[in-house]
């Protein structure tokens, strides 16, 4: 199905539109071409929008009862759970919220992986989103940090001692960062003023993600290109819009389910706990979607060095439609990348286990290997296979079948069988 | 040799996965020594999607609150009107004016500039027992008796460890040292906790007749504790299940939408003739090569 231009129908609208497209860009919106075989991972877009549009909505209104002050933070978190009228709905899809973005993004990250989304011609929209996602975690630092409790102190604290790593200005910079010489008042109120700006900036970095996302048009699972102009392809709306519905409301119902019956299980007790920077807590461990990057900070016998390789990590993303080289988008065709992305999945889920525990022993042995596999990951496998990998043969189109794979041809002469009946040689 | 290759890769990865798994479930069993987290279990009448609370187990729970806990431990977040509010201890008004009418609050100024004293109203917070953690902490031998307003909320394993804890205390196993006024509690972190035993047997006499053992008053009051740190608990539990099966139907519709609306776009029997076409033509194109094949 092709995008035909719009056509202004009224006088007024070929007026208007002629000043401000506005009533093109919808047209556009509505008829974007979008390959036809796109499976529910490709949902995760369009649940990530809900996700900060949620966010945006129960934060701003939270923020109009919220009191940025060490001595009131933690009574006025308090005070919306106890006597703002539905206070405690707003917070808890609030803080669950932010767990359930992370969620999401974790899965779209993992989907471009997958299916190869940040190669040629797509390299611009994956670093864009490397960026959104840099800027969601030191949103969501921030926000974590308001409540004022325990963790929130403790794990302001750690993170913004990382800083002071940096040789020479290490310090200076660091109480640059805290306004003061520890964590403390100004500290909190500027992580309030950040914590209520950057969500605006991502906001407008997911305009630029989609508008970049819509020059090439998506990639799919096959990862081969579609012919725009053909029946690959059906419009945006109303199929992908619901599609897209029906994945987001599977998503809000495991989102409720957190908000109404465990909106505590994905934080940490030690937050209910108001801060005391008297009282270090036994284990200071940030939320469960940063502890990878934490397994990988303290996996560093340097504190610098711990810095400079969590950062690494994020960055190796950026140089990621680089260090693949492989010609083959999709790891459907890459029997060997297929392999390694499981095992890079399974990687990361253990550097979120080992984060979560003590760096000794086993856990400090297991967080340095695993951190090694990370980097020799992007560093090492991506360039290697992309050169001596044998890729499966490509479809020509999506919905073309993929002739030579082997046992493929058997299916299809039982397929073949079936329909015309056992008489093989009709086909002469 | 392909096939072997992966086969062998499958193989390595397996191993190091299933070498990974036992390593790190022998690691945690190894560092899960001190406390004991094998939790005392109470059937909690607030757990689960259509958990409520037991009013009159609050309304003990309160009295045990007040009666044992109250002289060490503010609830200072809570106010005496949530006494009487919906989805709590369901006291009437008068009696939670009553209550509140119990304690004294400081107030003020007043019109010639003097700070006075004068009896609680519904819209007071909790007295606290000390007026700060300076004074609570001088006054317990140097631990600060936590303010209970989240407690179950700041502890892991909420109201099954404060039950725990409350009947945790025992004599101390031979050779274990302990200083003066530090107690031994099977489930403290370390076993050391500096609050004596709270509750004996019939240290407060329940209104309603209950027969006040040890049990049921820990049982009564992690009750109470687990309202104070969320006095919304039944409304949320009513609005979660509501809106969960609201969006159960919503989803429902929209998938069967999401059908319609995908079957215009093509048809499965179209579908199904398209492949059959393209299978008919690879297969002739095989054929083409090697006609013995198929004979």
């Amino acid at each position: 199905m092709s995008e035909n231009k719009y056509i202004p129908k009224t006088k007024l609208a070929k007026w208007f539109d002629s000043r401000l497209p506005l009533l093109s860009l919808s047209h556009h919106l509505k008829e974007y071409p979008t390959p036809k075989n796109l499976n529910y991972w490709w949902t995760f877009g369009g649940i990530l929008t809900f996700c900060l549009i949620t966010q945006i909505i129960t934060g701003v209104i939270l923020g109009m009862h919220y009191v940025a002050h060490t001595d009131h933070a933690f009574e006025s978190i308090e005070h919306i759970m106890r006597d703002v009228n539905y206070g405690w709905l707003l917070r808890y899809v609030h803080a669950n919220g932010a767990s359930m973005f992370f969620l999401a993004v974790y899965i779209h990250i993992f989907r471009g992986l997958f299916y190869g989304s940040y190669k040629a011609p797509r390299e611009v929209i994956w670093i864009i989103g490397v960026i959104i996602y840099l800027l969601m975690m030191a949103t969501a630092f921030m926000g974590y940090v308001l409540p004022w409790g325990q963790m929130s102190f403790w794990g302001a604290t750690v993170i913004t001692n990382l800083f002071s790593a940096i040789p020479l200005v290490g310090e200076s910079i660091t109480t640059w960062l805290w306004g003061g010489y520890a964590v403390d008042n100004p500290t909190l109120t500027r992580f309030y003023a950040l914590h209520y700006l950057l969500p605006f900036l991502i906001f407008g970095l997911i305009i630029l993600h989609i508008w970049a996302l819509h020059v090439p048009g998506n990639n799919n699972p096959t990862g081969i290109d579609v012919k725009k102009n053909s029946n690959e392809t059906m419009p945006f709306h109303p199929y992908m819009v619901m599609k897209d519905i029906t994945a987001l409301l599977v998503f809000i119902i495991i989102f409720f389910w957190f908000v109404f019956f465990a909106p505590n299980a994905l934080g940490h007790p030690d937050n209910y706990i108001e801060a005391n920077p008297l009282v270090t807590p036994t284990h200071i461990v940030p939320e469960w979607y940063l502890l990878p990057f934490y397994a990988i900070l303290r996996a560093i016998p340097s504190k610098l060095g711990g810095v400079i390789f969590m950062f690494a990590a994020i960055f190796v993303l950026v140089l990621l439609p680089w260090l693949d080289t492989s010609k083959v988008r999709s790891s459907t065709f890459r029997p060997l990348y297929r392999k390694f992305f499981w095992v890079l999945v399974v990687t990361v889920i253990l550097l979120g286990y080992l984060g979560a525990k003590p760096p000794e022993g086993i856990y400090l042995v297991l967080s340095r290997i695993a951190t090694a596999y990370y980097f020799i990951h992007f560093l090492i496998l991506l360039p290697v296979l992309g050169r001596y990998e044998k890729t499966d043969p490509l479809p020509m189109s999506i919905s073309d079948p993929v002739l030579d794979k082997p046992g493929l041809i058997d299916k299809f002469k039982k397929a073949a069988g079936q329909y015309e009946g056992d008489n093989v040689g009709s086909f002469k | 040799m392909k096939v072997i290759m992966l086969g062998l890769l499958n193989r390595i990865i397996l191993t190091i996965l299933i070498s990974i798994i036992t390593t790190l479930s022998f690691a945690d069993d190894q560092h899960s020594h001190g406390a004991n987290t094998n939790y005392l279990n109470t059937d909690w009448s607030f757990k689960g999607i259509f958990g409520t609370f037991d009013r009159a187990s609050l309304q003990r729970g309160y009295q045990v609150y007040q009666e044992v806990c109250a002289g060490c431990h503010s609830v200072q977040h809570l106010s005496y009107r949530n006494l009487s509010e919906k989805g709590g201890p369901e006291f009437s008004v008068e009696e939670a004016k009553a209550i509140a009418s119990q304690f004294e609050v400081e107030d003020g100024p007043n019109s010639d500039g003097e700070m006075f004293m004068r009896p609680a109203r519904l819209s007071d917070k909790f007295v606290k027992p000390f007026p700060n953690v300076e004074a609570a902490t001088a006054a317990n031998g140097g631990a600060y008796p936590p303010d209970m307003s989240v407690l179950t909320k700041a502890r892991a394993g909420g109201a099954d460890y404060i039950y725990s804890l409350l009947l945790g205390y025992e004599d101390p196993p031979t050779g274990f040292e302990l200083d003066d006024g530090v107690y031994y509690n099977k489930y403290m972190a370390g076993n050391k906790i500096k609050m004596s035993a709270p509750l004996m047997d019939g240290i407060v006499e329940y209104a309603d007749g209950t027969e006040a053992t040890t049990a049921q008053m820990s049982k009564d009051v992690t009750t109470f504790l687990v309202w104070a740190a969320e006095p919304h608990l039944e409304a949320q539990h009513r609005m979660g299940f509501t809106a969960i099966i609201y969006l159960i139907i919503l989803l429902t519709l929209v998938y069967m939408s999401k059908q319609k609306v995908w079957s215009r776009f093509g048809s499965k029997k179209e579908l199904e003739e398209e492949t059959f076409d393209k299978v008919e033509k690879a297969v002739t194109e095989y054929e083409g090569e090697d006609p013995k094949t198929f004979k």
